[in-house]
């Protein structure tokens, strides 16, 4: 553990790390370009020359590793000199067209410039050199060769992490261009990253530039659904639309990258397809009701077929999707509350599922782990066990939650089970499961919902509402702790409440909060993660 | 110095043939290092004879192949560097395409004294006929067991491959020759860490000059206190000096290291061509600083050149007559470093072209008095900036060239034209 003095502050930090990575312990930013973690180290754009005691040069604090006793200025008068002179000749070269630029506000030209820049023209415009510009490299991305500075992110990114390569540095000095290889387009299935590694506008998004002004957006740390990778995001939105996801990095999910796929998924999650007010199936079609209305509708019907029927003629399936805390609630609602054991856990993805050996996972389901977690994927009561139930009749009233039983089960089956059967369906979207329901509550996605989700590697995440659900959509642990109130149950104030409760009943989550769950979660100890609510 | 050793061919015709070679004593000093000599004795040897590096930076040869560590399981590489591109440098092509065997055998015994069996000869694409050459003498080194398996019998193995560059200057900056040898782009490399422990395909490698290697039979043969008496002791041997420009006799002199100046220019290149005036010499290739007439009682050896802020570099001597406009020298220079500035670095990829651009408005009568200190400012943002030295190597004449000359640069400005023009037109630029 070398100990350097960096401006005067002393810091004692790992051995290994660089100037860089040193700095942000003291919350020292040295400006840099071709620098990326998750990256090898390039240290071409010279942005991050710092003084060091002892030595003559300036040195690029990207490939400086620290050692005993080093002495670090990052703002001497020489080394703002060398930024100043760096960024000069950045810029020389640029088109400084930021009026449309879709990389204005995030862009570290613009930053540093207005930290570090020398506000003085001295290069003529006509002199600029010229070069392609709307270069369509692929299905997402969009490249600018006058906006580019070259400093190879995008081609090392391309070489190291997919290693697919479709991007090179063509020509010598400054007519060097970024391009495709013959007959190559830039079509992998992270692709997108390589516009979130590009530091200016030279890389931009097909599917979000021109969209919206970066600092208009808001940002939201949470966690991506379509697989139970469980990349970490930020959701970019506005006015409850959302703009774009982000990698967030976590070093042990999906360090600083997603899957293209990922990032679209934004769009299957603000469609037109969402149920915006608690329905009731009337003569013909659905018929919206008050919230009020619809729970008291729901918990007269459990009343009165448990005592009609039974507690066994009450049933729920829960999808892989929901949280934690709505598993939970679920699971207690129906076995606590209505006091049956039908309550069946279904994880479901289609037979070809993309998949691949670094962050894309064939169950396509945020929280299978944690659904297995809590006792529901066990071996113990299954969605076909329950299907076969209301086939037979036994079962009078299913509860869906958060899951299209249509493409899971088969619409034949289907059909032959819930005939006959009253059917809640607690989701987000009209499906084929909507079809069958005579009453639709309608609840949050991931991004309007507080809670958590468990990864394939039994790691607990984090998800945080970015605004609230469309129309008198609800969150989904709301919706459940509302129910179970009224079946005599707890009233939740917060997921983190539920959270809170349902980690303690297993010793593995012992104690376990959402503020210690941090923005990169926890994860579980192998082997002792499942814990069946308690049902006493 | 009694006889040319780099420069035999001239005195012995048709050296580069093996059987003419050997009849001049050819391979001896490499028999003798081999079969009678322990590796690390080679290395000692080439330390003692101070020979240094003539490809311009002057590092101690056996210094550098000391660098190579001890106990690394990877095969240990030699690269010649024979991508001579330095302007007015034309020294390493003469040795390889017509003193061959001198320079391969200097590669035998270096490898040997590096315990490398594998040698790669990185040569500039131009150097055509060179490669030819350097193919057939390798041939023949082969047939007669001097490469290939047991050389000499002692159980020694070495091969040498010739490897052809695409011509880029910037693949003879060592780490750039290793890139391009990966089949890379010939971006430089950031050091630390050096060639000696992470070089060609991340093993310990051993980037050398021709003319340096092409020093080392010399040494073998009549030994380290030969060598070190030819010449400053601290940089001795013979050396190859380029003469170029405006001399009645241009050409090739090998002399000793340290002859002044002076005396390559007017007793041996035979002095200003038309019996015109001296203007200015780029004594070093055109990388280093320029020199005034009155800079040039100098010795052309590493220590005496540093002393009047100059450098030796590779001894390609540019000298210029009262005729030359210097502005219009000084944008063919700062041409050349923007034609062949890899692009990697942000100071050097831009401020190359920028100075370029300058030097041209300032050339074309079109220039402020304001651009020759911005000229100046632009080369000391590039220097000691980047990767590698090429920013170095353009910023560095530019400010001589500005220092020194600053009054003609003036004239451009206050004329708007080349004063040197007497009819008023400016020169012409090829695109």
């Amino acid at each position: 553990m070398p100990k350097l003095e960096i401006d005067g502050r002393e810091v004692t930090v790992e051995d290994g790390l660089n100037l860089i990575q040193a700095a942000e312990r003291l919350e020292i930013e040295v400006p840099h370009y071709c620098y990326h973690p998750g990256l090898s180290i390039s240290g071409n754009c010279r942005m991050c020359l710092v003084e060091i005691e002892k030595m003559p040069k300036l040195q690029i604090a990207c490939n400086t590793r620290v050692t005993e006793g080093m002495v670090v200025k990052t703002t001497s008068p020489k080394v703002k000199a060398a930024q100043a002179a760096v960024l000069e000749f950045l810029l020389i070269n640029h088109p400084i067209d930021c009026p449309i630029c879709d990389q204005a506000g995030e862009c570290k030209l613009q930053d540093y410039y207005m930290d570090y820049g020398v506000y003085r023209s001295r290069f003529p415009l006509q002199e600029k050199v010229e070069k392609r510009k709307v270069v369509d490299l692929g299905p997402q991305v969009v490249l600018d060769q006058e906006r580019c500075i070259l400093c190879a992110r995008c081609t090392r990114f391309l070489d190291e992490v997919t290693k697919t390569s479709e991007l090179g540095i063509f020509a010598r000095g400054d007519r060097c261009y970024i391009d495709l290889f013959p007959g190559k387009r830039l079509d992998n299935l992270y692709s997108g990253n390589v516009v979130d590694v590009c530091p200016v506008g030279a890389l931009t998004s097909k599917d979000f530039r021109f969209k919206a002004r970066v600092w208009y957006l808001e940002k939201t740390e949470s966690i991506c659904t379509l697989c139970a990778n469980g990349c970490n995001i930020d959701i970019y939105h506005r006015r409850g639309q959302m703009y774009r996801f982000r990698p967030r990095s976590n070093p042990d999910v999906n360090q600083y990258w997603m899957c293209d796929e990922g990032r679209l998924w934004y769009k299957e999650l603000q469609k037109e397809s969402r149920i915006l007010r608690p329905l009731v199936r009337g003569e013909q079609d659905f018929a919206a009701v008050s919230w009020d209305d619809a729970v008291d509708r729901v918990v007269s019907r459990l009343t009165h077929i448990k005592e009609e029927h039974g507690a066994g003629a009450i049933a729920g399936i829960i999808g892989a999707k929901a949280t934690n805390e709505e598993v939970y609630l679920f699971s207690r609602l129906l076995t606590e509350h209505v006091g049956t054991e039908l309550v069946a856990g279904l994880s479901w993805s289609p037979a070809n599922a993309s998949h691949d050996d670094f962050l894309i996972k064939a169950d396509k389901n945020p929280n299978t782990h944690g659904l297995r977690a809590l006792g529901l994927l066990n071996g113990g009561v299954s969605a076909a066990d329950v299907l076969a139930a209301a086939e037979k009749g036994t079962v009078k009233v299913l509860l869906i939650f958060a899951e299209d039983l249509v493409p899971a089960c088969g619409p034949e089956k289907l059909e032959a089970a819930l005939g006959n059967v009253e059917v809640v369906v607690f989701d987000t979207d009209y499906s084929g499961t909507t079809e069958y329901a005579d009453t639709v509550l309608p609840i949050g996605t991931a991004p309007e919902t507080d809670g958590t989700f468990t990864n394939y590697a039994g790691r607990v995440q984090r998800i945080r509402p970015a605004f609230a659900p469309p129309g008198e959509a609800k969150p989904g642990w709301e919706v459940l702790s509302h129910l179970g109130v009224k079946c005599g149950g707890t009233d939740y104030l917060s997921s983190s409440e539920v959270f809170a409760e349902l980690a303690n009943k297993s010793p593995a989550s012992a104690g376990l909060t959402y503020s210690k769950l941090g923005s990169h979660g926890v994860q579980l100890p192998e082997g002792e993660q499942s814990a069946k609510p308690a049902t006493t | 110095m009694s006889e040319r050793v780099l420069l035999r061919h001239l005195d012995v015709p048709n050296i580069r043939k093996l059987d003419v070679y050997l009849a001049q004593g050819g391979y001896e000093a490499a028999r003798k290092a081999l079969t009678t000599l322990k590796p690390e004795e080679v290395t000692e040897q080439v330390k003692a004879s101070n020979l240094r590096g003539r490809g311009g930076a002057g590092f101690v040869a056996g210094m550098k192949w000391g660098f190579l560590p001890k106990d690394s399981p990877k095969p240990v590489y030699l690269c010649c560097n024979a991508d001579e591109s330095e302007p007015g440098t034309f020294k390493d092509r003469a040795i390889i395409e017509w003193n061959t065997h001198i320079l391969l055998e200097g590669i035998l015994i270096a490898a040997y004294a590096i315990k490398s069996h594998t040698a790669y000869i990185y040569i500039r694409g131009e150097f055509a006929l060179g490669a030819k050459h350097l193919e057939e003498a390798i041939a023949e080194a082969y047939a007669k067991g001097f490469l290939g398996k047991n050389i000499f019998g002692i159980g020694y193995d070495l091969d040498v491959y010739v490897h052809r560059g695409a011509g880029a200057y910037i693949c003879g900056e060592e780490t750039g020759l290793i890139e391009s040898l990966e089949g890379k782009r010939a971006y430089p490399r950031i050091k630390p860490p050096f060639p000696a422990v992470y070089g060609l395909f991340g093993s310990p490698t051993i980037v050398q000059n021709v003319e340096t290697l092409s020093c080392v039979p010399s040494i073998m043969k009549n030994g380290p206190a030969w060598f070190k008496a030819i010449g400053p002791e601290t940089g001795p041997g013979p050396k190859i000096y380029c003469v170029s420009g405006h001399v009645e006799k241009p050409g090739l002199y090998e002399l000793p290291m340290g002859m002044p100046l002076r005396a390559v220019i007017y007793d041996y290149a035979g002095g200003i061509r038309g019996g015109k005036k001296l203007k200015a010499v780029m004594p070093a290739g055109s990388s280093f600083p320029v020199l005034r007439p009155d800079e040039i009682d100098v010795n052309m050896d590493f220590d005496s050149m540093r002393k009047i802020n100059a450098f030796l570099g590779t001894a390609g001597i540019i000298v210029m007559d009262e005729d030359t406009c210097m502005v219009r020298a000084l944008e063919i220079v700062d041409r050349f470093y923007h034609h062949e500035s890899c692009g990697q670095c942000s100071p050097c990829r831009e401020g190359t072209g920028w100075l370029h651009k300058l030097l041209v408005r300032l050339e074309e009568g079109n220039g402020q008095a304001e651009d020759i200190d911005l000229m100046n400012k632009i080369s000391d943002n590039m220097m000691g900036n980047t990767v590698c030295v090429l920013a170095d190597a353009a910023a560095m004449p530019t400010q001589s060239y500005i220092s020194k000359f600053r009054d003609e640069f003036l004239a451009h400005v206050t004329l708007g034209r080349c004063p040197l023009k007497k009819n008023g037109a400016t020169h012409q630029h090829a695109a």
